[in-house]
């Protein structure tokens, strides 16, 4: 069984979106880290910060041992923030996907794409637990 | 879908089942990382029970088994092994296995994937008349892996296990069970390989665990089995070497004997005589890169020289290697080749990873 975390909106790409005022907090989820197993890097470039992209734009990708995945954004927004920590450390991502394994902050554009988005039992039917 | 006898035990200690050629497996139960290093560092166990067993006996059966296979059968002593190809006729590899000088017949441990093409491929060319029979059911395998693994299987059994010197087997009581045990592996330490019958697979590994916990006994799955392997350079079948490429260009000439005769022969001395056109090479990657099997493999030109076969980021290394094809002019130690996406990498000697405990020179190898 995966981790599925309630009052967090979920992409069909396994990403997480936490939502704090305009600002929104993404991730990979705990199912995409088991699908991934070991991570080795993310590749998100710092040239990202301070643009805007739109919803489902690729922001990076992930590069595990066995599998390479990209990265989409769940809405659109500008990117504030690139976790350093996860950029350093990316098994972060494997073992705290939903905490101190979060990737990027952006300020939110719209807040109505968030209706697009899956909940948590949305997201637990899409994975098939 | 085929299953272990320790299918059971992968569930029981949370391993992440995959799909592998039909066969129920862990690829791993903790992390790949965590599992390759404890090999490296201590000891890890490994259900190779998904290899397939083939024993070949009866009148004339070594005649038969250094027809089908590269090494020489005849200068293995008792309970000796070696490692070899099996050949078509046009020189494409069949398979590789490891084969025992056992008393009486001969044990061929094949890949998972070929037991049937082999099995095909031995009884078609059996023009000895000699018994072939498929055991891979009634035998499981496990490898114990790692520089601590002699001092650790000495806990369940009398035998002085020093004794058993590389590519060398006996037959042993370990928790009482009446085993094979050779000192092989496919990690580049020291270690060694068990096989005993399938009945007894549970109560085995419950006796290891129960020791193993002192002792740090890690289980350890097909991911960390394959960076080990591809760390030290060994290849895969389906991946490095398959039908289509023959073992001189396969780095494997050290088990290719010409001074006798077996299937592939003669396309094996035409090939050297006329030239390899290309050779697997080890390929290092410069920091955090990982290079993917069926990568193609350019020069600065950006000329198309080759192709990656098997590709990782090692953990014991802390960069990317890969094996691959490269064209017999670029082949060259030194030689810095290009992947897409700026992906740089150079030749480097194999292995990749030089200080394993495996105990090749010991006397009597």
């Amino acid at each position: 069984m995966s981790l599925v975390l309630d009052g967090l909106y979920y992409t069909k790409t396994h990403e997480w979106l936490k939502v704090e005022d305009d600002i929104g907090i993404i991730g990979i989820t705990d199912f995409a880290q088991k699908e991934l197993q070991d991570i080795v890097y993310f590749g998100i470039e710092e040239t990202l910060l301070g643009k805007t992209l739109r919803k489902n734009e690729k922001f990076g990708y992930v590069e595990a041992v066995k599998t390479a995945s990209d990265l989409y954004l769940p809405v659109s927004g500008e990117i504030i923030e690139i976790n350093k920590e996860i950029i350093d450390n990316p098994v972060l991502a494997n073992q705290d996907p939903y905490g101190r394994g979060w990737l990027i902050k952006i300020k939110i554009k719209d807040k109505e794409e968030l209706k697009d988005l899956l909940n948590s039992e949305e997201y637990k039917k899409h994975i098939g637990e | 879908m085929k299953k272990t006898p320790f299918y059971e035990k992968h569930l029981e200690f949370n391993g992440k089942i995959i799909n592998f050629f039909s066969y129920l497996m862990p690829i791993s139960y903790s992390s790949i990382k965590e599992e390759v290093l404890a090999v490296r560092n201590n000891c890890g166990l490994f259900d190779v029970s998904h290899m397939g067993r083939i024993e070949v006996s009866g009148k004339n059966y070594k005649e038969f088994v250094n027809y089908l296979i590269t090494n020489d059968v005849f200068s293995l002593k008792e309970y000796q092994a070696c490692y070899a190809c099996m050949l078509y006729e046009d020189g494409g590899i069949v398979d590789d296995l490891v084969c025992y000088n056992l008393p009486e017949r001969i044990l061929l441990v094949v890949n998972c994937a070929n037991v049937e093409k082999d099995f095909a491929h031995i009884v078609k060319n059996n023009k000895f008349g000699c018994q072939v029979k498929n055991i891979s059911d009634d035998i499981c395998q496990l490898a114990l892996q790692g520089k601590g693994a002699e001092s650790f299987l000495a806990k369940f059994t009398d035998f002085d296990l020093s004794q058993i010197n590389f590519y060398y087997a006996k037959t042993i009581k370990i928790l009482g069970i009446p085993m094979l045990v050779s000192r092989t592996g496919y990690t580049g330490e020291d270690g060694f390989e068990l096989y005993f019958e399938s009945q007894y697979a549970h109560f085995v590994w419950d006796g290891f665990f129960e020791k193993g916990k002192e002792f740090n006994l890690l289980p350890c799955g097909l991911g960390a089995r394959d960076m080990l392997r591809l760390e030290m350079g060994y290849c895969l079948y389906g991946q490095d070497i398959d039908a289509d490429k023959n073992p001189l260009e396969a780095n494997l000439s050290f088990v290719v004997r010409f001074n006798k005769d077996f299937i592939g022969k003669e396309a094996l001395l035409k090939i050297k005589e006329n030239g390899l056109k290309r050779k697997l090479c080890g390929i290092k990657f410069d920091g955090k890169v990982i290079p993917r099997r069926k990568e193609k493999i350019y020069d600065e030109a950006k000329r198309e020289i080759g192709f990656i076969t098997s590709g990782t980021f090692s953990f014991t290394l802390n960069y990317g290697i890969a094996l691959g094809y490269l064209a017999i002019d670029y082949s060259q130690t030194g030689n810095k080749v290009y992947l897409e996406g700026g992906k740089i990498g150079e030749i480097v000697r194999l292995p990749f990873y030089q200080n394993g405990s495996i105990k090749k020179f010991k006397k009597g190898v």
